[in-house]
This record gives C-alpha cells, structure tokens and sequence, in this order.
C-alpha cells in the first residue's frame, strides 16, 4: 500500500525523550505551557502572600484598615460571631454552636457505609433531630426560647439544606416510581409536576411560596418565612431527586421485577425489596453530588430575605463602622467556607463511587 | 368479589382517585386565593398588562420608556433575560472547552491549574460569585474621572465599561445579505474541497478559497459604498463618561459570573466527553503517525462531541436559569422587572404565571434546539 487514502502533510516521528524533561519540556508548546503555568502561579502566590500577610493588618480598628492596602483581620475577629449565627441572642450563641458540632459529628459518623442501616436512620429521627431542635429552639430544659426569626448564619443553611435534602428523598423516590408507573394518569401528574419544577428557576419558587403560599391559606393561618423557604427547597429539590432515581430505577434490569412478580410478591413489596435497594445504591454518589448543589442554592434564600450565612456576612460588611473597608474579606471567608464544606463533600461522593464499583456484584 | 383483586379495576380506581385528589387540592387552593385576594381588594385578570408601567428599567435590550406598557416592560425582562443568557452561554462554552482540553494535558502543572480553576467555580456559588465580581466592580475600580483606558477609546470603571459603538449609514440590510451570502458560499466550498480531499488524497487549498469568497460580498458592498460606518467614540468628562455603548456593572458583574461558572460545567463535560473516547482510538491514531493535537481534533474530539450534546443540554438550561440570580445585583431581567410589577400592582399571583410560563416556554425551545443537533451529530446507524 503505497497511497494512503487520506494523507496528512508527512511530518517525522515525534522525539521521545524519557523522564521529567519529557514531562514538562517535551515540545516547544509543552515547554511555553510550563513556563506560563510557573509565570501564572508566581504571580498569584506574590499577590496572595502580600495581600494575606505582607500589608495586612492583624490588629487595629477599621481606620488602620482603611490605611493599609492587604487584608484586614480585625473584621473577621471582631464579626466572626455575627457572621456564623446572625442575630440568635448573644449569650444564647453557645446552643447552635453545640447543634453545629452535635450535627457534624452525627454527619461524620453517617458517612461510613457500613453503619448505614435502620439504627442509624432511628438515631436521627429520635435522638439527634429533637436534641437540635431542642438546642436550636429552647423552650425545655430551662433553655430559653428563641423564635426562628432569629435563627441566622450557617446553623440555617445547613438546615434549609439537611431538612430539605431528608424529605425530599423521599417525595421523591414515589415521584420517580410514579413517573415510571403503567398508570397513565399518575404517570402523567408525576412528568407535569416534575418538568414544571425543573424548567423554572429556584427563585421563582422560592417567590412562589413567599407571594403566594400565603394566599393560598385559609383565614387565621399564617406560616412563617422560614417554613415557607423550607417548602420551597423541598419541592426543587424532590424533582430533582426524582429525576436521579429514575435513571437508577431505569438501571435495574427488567427481569429483577419480572422475578420478583414470580415469585408472588407484590408491587410494593418487589419494589421495596428487589428493585429499590439496587437502584439507589446506583444513584447515591449522583445524589450526594446534587446535595452540593443545593446546600449551594440555599444562597438564594438571601433573596427574599432570610438571614442564612451568605446574608449575615454581607450585613456585617455593611455594617457602618466597617462599611466599604472589609468587601474582599467577607466574600473570601464565605466563599472559604462554602468551599471546604462542598469540596469535602465532592471527595466523599469520589470516595463512595469507588467504594461501590468495588463492593458491587 | 374478585372485581377488587382485579389489577385493572384497582389501577382506574387509583388513577381517578389520584386526579381527584389533585383537582380538589387544586380548587381549595384557588378558592381561598380569590376570596383572600377579594378581601385585600386586589385586582385579578390579565387587564394589568396593558396600563402604563411608570418604571423606569436601568438597562434595556429592546426600546423602553416608563411610559410604555407593563406588558412591554415584561418584554423587556424577557429580552435582557435572554441576552445575557447567550452571551454567558456562548462566552462560557468556548473558555470551558479551552480548560477542558488543557484539563486533559499531559502536562502535570497545566493539568493541576485547569483543576484548581474547575474545583474553585464549581465548590463556591454562583450567587456568592455574583455578588464578589459586582462588589469588586464597584469598590476596587476607580471612579469615572479617573477610569482606566484599557484600549484606544474603552474606559473602565465603577460605573462600567464603556465602548465605541457604531451604526450604519446604508441601513444594515445590505451588508448583513452579503455577510449571510459570503458564508454560504464558503460552506459550500469547504464541502467541495473535502470531498475531493477524501476522493484524490491531495491536499487542496479549499480553505483559503473559502476564506477569500466568504468576504468577496461583503468587499464588493463596501467599494459600492453600502458600508459607510459612523462611529460613536465615548469620552471621559470629569463626572460622566458620554457616547458609544456604555455597558453597565450590572451587566458585566452578571456576564462575568455566569460565564465562568458555565465554563467550569463545560471543562467537565469536555473531560468526561474525552475520557469516553476508547484509548483504541488515540493508540490507532498514533499508528498512523497524526501527532497528539491533530489527534484531539480530527479523532477524538468529533467522536466526543456526540457524548456530550445531553450534558451540554442541561448546562444551557441552567445558565438560563441560573440568569434570574440578576435580582441580587439589580440588572433587570424577568425576575427583576416581574418583581417591580408585583409590588406596583400587587397582582402576585398572574405576574409569577407570566414569568413561569416563559421560563418553561423558552426552556422548552433549547431542549427542541439542542435534540435537533443531537440528531444531527449523532451516530448514524444503517
């Protein structure tokens, strides 16, 4: 074979080199990336290093802030307080502090696979649910009662999102088994309800249930803001919910159903015995990647005017004393946060793919 | 009695029992709605669309003035909605393919910075981005007078970016017809040129012959004289910047902030569209002696585009979405203008279903766009 049919402009054999000049200067292209790359890094890191520690300022009052050019510590110290747990009473702050930590604690220790099961899930709904409640709201105990127009800061994103995330599952896991149904009308409900919640965006929702939750209640009864940005995030995320599960339910062989029926067994007892239990353990590393999402949009709640953590940074960027002083400060410790919390949950949701591409079969 | 363990007898009974449900739990809800709202003695119906709005709308993509009607304030929100959607879509799409590529570098450092630049997009939210870029416009920039020349006649600073703008003399008809037709003549060219390509194996010089038609109409309009172009150079004054295309820090932080977070989805997309491709492909590529970039492009890239239409899908979806976080820093979209409605005429309940709807509607429209060119790339089964 002498012609090929589609020759390319012969060009020789590229050079092999071996070892880490092959790596980083391999090509003359390769060897610009690298210089770039290095340049780019440099830059960022003198930028960085003089803005965090060089011309910062580690104690003082806003004025020596305003006089220097780096980073002003004094904001942080001085609204750490403020900025985690909004206007919850001062010498209260301890109780969501203690329901922060009780929460992580139970978070940490659900993570691990093997506990997984109806102990846990009993340990949550009986124990560690009401002991927050109990912190969070007081009332009991000689602990003073603190109403939730004054939760605020992080204790309140991280609920909006956990709250929501537990009842939506699910809503809808039954969202997804009815959009599969063989019942028409169900099916039907099921497709309408979930496209209309997909193809609009949170905000609207979340409008939805402040402007309009109201009018739909008859006389006398009213629900606060807080309930109403909880149902809101509810119903986004079960349609989002529902639509991950089904692809697992999609991903249950037929024949796995078709057994089950077989056998005798019920609709509801195949799916909650055969067809379920395979298809979530398919679509958990998907779910926990959504959970970032959300615990990401609970953000938008400072749109209609909850006081979550986004929101009770910027009011203490806003506050006078320090107005204008400390903007780049506030936003990279929110944005700080946000980021350990969603990253360490994206290397869980790593960690939990790989450990059921191992443990399946 | 055996009609009541008939599965098809009990699934019509679940079926009208779940309508019914959902018909009485529909009617409760507006009932009590209209009596609420008869007593708050505000108005229902659609009338309100066509009464002045009395508003004024910072930034308008199609012409407004507060005299106009609240219908055409609404479309103005659609309009901004829509623009800054695809600008952020378009913008975002081509940065991301860049980083995904350089994502899949075999250079290690490369590789690490397209991750760092990903994992912090991606692990913050968008709405705290927002908020960052539209604060560091307004704070960190210099005021007007003493704005930053980033270009002969561009200015930055806390009040915007501002541009030279032009307009056409000879109407845009002429020029635009000349525009479509050089492009339509070079399509066809480059598909002659291929094909022959393909037929004799010899290299042809299509793609210079395609270059040179695809501007030939438009040339020809210009030495005509059709192409007499009227520029609008802005200039700094001491207070205010005038002329030429301002555009404000609302648009920009907007832009800026959806583009990037697009382009964080899109590199991952491109990633996983690229690790899809068998390695098969890349080994018989290097057989037959195409070096790695010529391989990315001809071979694996064509081959991925195919995997990734779906997830691309999505992502358009959800900028257009994710467009109606405008409200927190006041660019006026649909959201932004639909809320100023409502307070001004109370009329809650028809402008959310104004703005649903819309949102649906268009949201239905990229998915249609998008199938169409899923089909298209798609693997042709004979």
């Amino acid at each position: 074979m002498t012609d090929l049919p589609l020759s390319m402009d012969r060009q020789s054999p590229p050079l092999r080199r071996s070892g880490w000049t092959r790596t980083w200067f391999g090509t003359p292209l390769n060897s610009a990336i690298t210089l770039v790359c290095v340049a780019t890094l440099l830059f960022l890191a003198k930028e960085a290093i003089g803005w965090l520690f060089l011309h910062a300022t580690f104690e003082g009052t806003p004025e020596t802030c305003k006089a220097a050019s780096g980073a002003c510590w004094p904001f942080l110290t001085a609204k750490l307080r403020y900025m985690l747990f909004g206007f919850y009473p001062y010498e209260e702050q301890w109780r969501p502090l203690a329901a922060l930590l009780l929460f992580f604690g139970g978070a940490l220790a659900s993570m691990a696979p093997s506990l997984w099961g109806r102990a846990l899930l009993a340990a949550w709904a009986f124990v560690l649910v009401p002991a927050l409640a109990v912190l969070m709201a007081g009332g009991v105990f000689g602990l003073a009662y603190v109403p939730t127009t004054q939760w605020g800061g992080l204790p309140l994103s991280f609920m909006l999102a956990f709250i929501g995330l537990a009842i939506a599952l699910p809503l809808g896991i039954g969202l997804a088994l009815s959009r599969i149904s063989a019942m028409p009308a169900i099916r039907m409900l099921a497709i309408g309800f979930i496209e209309v919640v997909r193809g609009v965006p949170l905000i609207s929702i979340l409008f939805m249930a402040t402007v309009m939750l109201p009018l739909f209640m008859p006389d006398g009864v009213t629900i606060g803001k807080l309930l109403r940005a909880q149902v809101a995030i509810i119903i986004f995320a079960a349609a989002y919910i529902a639509e991950i599960v089904r692809g697992g339910l999609q991903d249950v062989p037929k024949g796995q159903a078709e057994a089950g029926s077989a056998l005798g067994l019920g609709y509801w007892l195949v799916m909650r015995k055969i067809v379920l239990p395979q298809a979530i353990k398919k679509v958990i590393p998907p779910l926990v990647a959504l959970f970032i999402g959300f615990f990401q949009d609970t953000t938008l709640v400072t749109i209609i005017g909850l006081v979550d953590f986004l929101d009770t940074v910027r009011s203490a960027m806003r506050d006078p004393a320090w107005q204008g002083i400390a903007v780049l400060e506030g936003y990279l410790f929110a944005a700080a946060v946000y980021f350990v919390f969603s990253a360490l949950m994206g290397a869980y949701s790593r960690f939990l793919e790989r450990h059921f591409r191992t443990t399946q079969d | 009695m055996a009609w009541i363990n008939d599965a098809r007898y009990r699934a019509v009974f679940y079926q009208v029992l779940a309508i019914a449900a959902v018909a009485a739990l529909t009617w409760s809800m507006f009932a009590t709605a209209s009596a609420n709202l008869a007593k708050q003695d505000i108005a229902t119906g659609f009338g309100y669309l066509s009464r002045q709005a009395g508003f004024v709308i910072s930034e308008a993509a199609i012409d407004y003035k507060p005299t106009d009607s609240v219908g055409r304030a609404l479309l103005v929100g659609i309009a901004n909605t829509v623009k800054v959607s695809l600008l952020a879509a378009l913008f975002g799409t081509v940065v991301g393919f860049a980083v995904g590529i350089g994502r899949m570098s075999r250079n290690p450092l490369l590789q690490r910075l397209m991750l760092s630049y990903i994992e912090l997009l991606r692990n913050v939210p968008l709405l705290l981005y927002l908020l960052f870029w539209y604060a560091l416009i307004i704070n960190v920039l210099p005021p007007v007078r003493s704005a930053l020349t980033i270009g002969p006649h561009v200015y930055l600073s806390n009040s915007g970016l501002a541009l030279p703008a032009f307009s056409l003399d000879g109407g845009w008809v002429m020029p635009l017809a000349a525009l479509v037709a050089g492009l339509g003549m070079a399509f066809a060219v480059r598909r002659v040129s291929l094909r022959r390509r393909l037929a004799t194996g010899r290299v042809n010089a299509g793609g210079w012959i395609a270059l040179a038609v695809a501007v030939l109409p438009l040339a020809a309009v210009w030495l005509a004289g059709g192409l007499a172009v009227t520029w609008d150079i802005p200039e700094a004054g001491r207070f205010r910047i005038t002329g030429g295309a301002q555009v404000r820090p609302e648009f920009v932080a907007l832009l800026f902030g959806l583009a990037l977070s697009v382009s964080a989805t899109v590199a991952e997309i491109v990633r996983a569209g690229i690790q899809a491709v068998g390695k098969g492909q890349w080994e018989a590529a290097s057989a037959l002696g195409l070096p790695r970039r010529r391989t990315m492009r001809l071979v694996v890239l064509p081959q991925a585009m195919r995997l990734m239409v779906p997830p691309l899908t999505n992502t358009y979806l959800t900028v257009f979405k994710n467009s109606s976080l405008a409200i927190a820093i006041g660019y006026p979209d649909l959201v932004m203008v639909s809320n100023t409605v409502m307070n001004q005429t109370g009329q809650a309940m028809e402008t959310i279903a104004i703005f649903m709807a819309v949102y649906l509607g268009l949201s239905v429209a990229i998915s249609l766009v998008m199938n169409w060119y899923n089909q298209r790339v798609a693997l042709k089964e004979r």
